[in-house]
This record gives structure tokens, C-alpha cells and sequence, in this order.
């Protein structure tokens, strides 16, 4: 394949060297001259000298013969040029970098499908963590038994409920419950939960899922 | 007309200038605020402080009520961009769009805006005052 990539910063010289390692024809072009001779150093004579959003360039550049396009500066304007050009010179891939996910549907309404954005990608990534957070794994036993901790939220469920109450997974244990003053007590049976407790648990590790559920009420943590 | 102007510079400026003279309400947008003193001490138009590649930017200066917008910074992508923008995602009438670079102009003027050249239009007006001089002395 014929990969021309716009814009020899990090990702454009990154990618382009990849796609070289796996035997696609590649050629960078990059606006500034110390840059584009640091690539040319670097991966060979595979980088030409000009402004990506330059037609004229993208023409010397053979843009008509690519198989591909990606668009990968900094500049979300310039990156949607390269995309548009690109496609109005017959080119039919094109992949734009985004650097603002908000302009994604910018890019969708122009018929730029492939869109990638770092930003997106690690919101999504944190997003995803995040319900996981309320069971921080403290410590592995042989036994497939794991000690956790989990803080007792302002809507979970178990809220004012004596430690027997709480419907805890089998061969589970409340084994320490430190208050938000930090002081610990070992829990009686009568013992009642406030929030923001932090609560000590002994669990299978298979159970996890059903002390996440017992303790906050469900499995994302959102639903109240 | 409800008209939103992007870039304050001089073409922008002069724009706001003559439409609001002309009657029509017109908001001026620039990244920087020192640019608003281009624009004359009796202007009635509203002067908003925001990047018009920016969707909340463009929000605050009411471009879901706008008849018109002029995209007039110093940059063909910029201009290019907010253009789509507000063509593509806000749904404006009436979009037009400064572009220097005679090659880029044509092709975006293929791919459906109402663009503008001072390149194009500059050289052809000064080749013409030329060359009809010399054609006068002949």
C-alpha cells in the first residue's frame, strides 16, 4: 500500500516508521525543514518538505496514487484540509487525528469516518476504570481469597445496617472497618455501617462482582 | 440579517462596519480583544472574545441564530474549518469564506463553500490596470 502520511510530528514519525517495518511505501510531509531532515535521517528518503495543506504539495507528493491518507498534525483545521483535499483528489481512506473529540462530528459530517482521538481514547479509558475504583485489591492469599477495600458511599445500601444484615458473598468478612476519622475497629456482628467507612473485606476473588453488588448496590456504582 | 463575523482584522473590521451602517445585526469575533478597536467608536454590533473553530465559542456568539457567516482570520485552514462548521453543524444559511491561496480556494469552492480570494481577485484587478494602461499609450 501507498501510505501518505500529513504531518512528521511524534505520531507522523512514529507511524510512518512502523508502516515501513511492515513494507508499506510511505512518505511523510512535513511543513518545517529541521524536522523533516530529522525524519529523513532518521527513516531514509521517505519525507518531503512542504505544507500538507498545500495541494500543489500534495500533488508532487503523488497524493492521487495513495491508497491511503492520514492526517496526523496538531491542528484539527489543518488535519480536516488534508482530509478534504485527500478525498476531493480521489482518494478513498483517510484517517484524521482529532485533538478536540468535540469536532469529531465536524469530521463525520464531512465524510471522514476514520477519526482517532488520544484525548477520546483515554476519557473512554478513565471512564471505563472508574466503577472499578471502588474496590481497591490490597492484598492476594494462596487460598484464592483476596483482602479488599471498599468505601462504604453516601448511597449504598447498606447504609445504616448492622454488619450480620449485609448479605455478603460466602466465605466473605468484614474483618476491619476504619471510620472517616480514621480510627479502626474490628466489627461486631451488631456493629452498623456509616458512610464513609472504609470497610476491610476478606473475599474469594470470585466473588468480587457480588460484594461490589452487596456493598454499593450495583455494578457500576451510577445507578442511584 | 443576523450576521456573525470571525476575525476582527482589518477585512473583518471594515465588514462589520458597512453592515452595521447598512442595518443588519452583527456580532465580531476574535481570539484577541485588543483587535475590537479596529472597529469604529459609534459601532452597535456585539463583540465576542473566542476561538470560532470552537463549537461553545461559536455558541456563545449565537451562531445558532445567524443568517450569515463570514469566516475572515488570517488562516485559509481556520477560515476553511469554522466554515464547515457552521455550514455542517449548525445548519447556517448563508457561508462565506476568505482563502489567500488561489489553489486551495478553487478546491473548496468545488467542495461546495461560497469562497472568496484577495489573491486571485488582487492579481487579476492590478494585471488588468496594467495592462490596460499599456494598451491606452499604444
Amino acid at each position: 500500500m501507498y501510505i501518505l502520511v500529513g504531518g512528521g510530528g511524534k505520531v507522523g514519525f512514529h507511524l510512518a516508521a512502523e508502516l515501513l517495518a511492515a513494507n508499506h511505501e510511505v512518505l511523510v510531509v512535513e511543513r518545517d525543514s529541521t524536522r523533516a531532515a530529522a525524519i529523513a535521517e532518521e527513516l531514509g528518503n521517505v519525507v518531503v518538505q512542504g505544507d500538507s495543506c498545500e495541494a500543489t504539495v500534495l500533488d508532487a507528493a503523488g497524493i492521487s496514487r495513495a491508497d491511503l491518507v492520514a492526517a496526523v498534525t496538531g491542528d484539527d483545521e489543518d488535519n480536516l484540509v488534508i482530509c478534504d483535499i485527500a478525498r476531493y483528489r480521489g482518494v478513498s481512506r483517510t484517517i484524521a487525528r482529532i485533538n478536540n473529540p468535540k469536532n469529531e462530528l465536524l469530521f463525520k459530517r464531512r465524510g471522514i469516518e476514520t477519526t482517532i482521538s488520544a484525548t477520546q481514547a483515554i476519557l473512554g479509558q478513565i471512564e471505563q476504570e472508574l466503577p472499578t475504583h471502588d474496590v481497591i485489591p490490597l492484598l492476594q492469599l494462596h487460598s484464592g481469597l483476596e483482602i479488599v477495600e471498599m468505601k462504604v458511599g453516601e448511597l449504598s445500601p447498606v447504609i445504616g445496617k448492622s454488619v450480620r444484615e449485609v448479605l455478603l458473598p460466602p466465605e466473605s468478612l468484614i474483618s476491619l472497618i476504619v471510620d472517616p476519622g480514621g480510627v479502626p475497629r474490628i466489627p461486631s456482628g451488631d456493629t452498623r455501617l456509616h458512610p464513609g467507612d472504609a470497610l476491610v473485606v476478606v473475599v474469594p476473588k470470585e466473588s468480587l462482582g457480588m460484594l461490589r453488588q452487596a456493598l454499593i448496590g450495583s455494578t457500576h456504582g451510577m445507578d442511584t | 440579517m443576523n450576521v456573525l463575523i470571525m476575525g476582527c482584522g482589518r477585512l473583518g473590521a471594515r465588514i462589520a462596519t458597512m453592515l452595521d451602517e447598512a442595518g443588519h445585526t452583527v456580532t465580531v469575533m476574535d481570539t484577541n480583544p485588543a483587535s475590537f478597536r479596529r472597529l469604529p467608536p459609534g459601532f452597535r454590533g456585539n463583540q465576542t472574545v473566542g476561538n470560532g473553530m470552537d463549537g461553545p465559542a461559536l455558541e456563545r456568539a449565537g451562531i445558532q441564530h445567524a443568517d450569515a457567516f463570514m469566516a475572515v482570520t488570517q488562516g485559509d485552514n481556520r477560515n476553511y474549518f469554522a466554515s464547515q462548521m457552521a455550514r455542517q453543524v449548525y445548519g447556517v444559511q448563508r457561508v462565506l469564506c476568505r482563502i489567500y491561496d488561489p489553489v486551495r480556494e478553487q478546491i473548496f469552492r468545488d467542495l461546495g463553500l461560497e469562497t472568496f480570494s484577495p489573491t486571485s481577485l488582487g492579481a487579476q484587478i492590478m494585471v488588468d490596470m496594467l495592462l490596460s494602461e499599456a494598451a491606452a499609450r499604444r
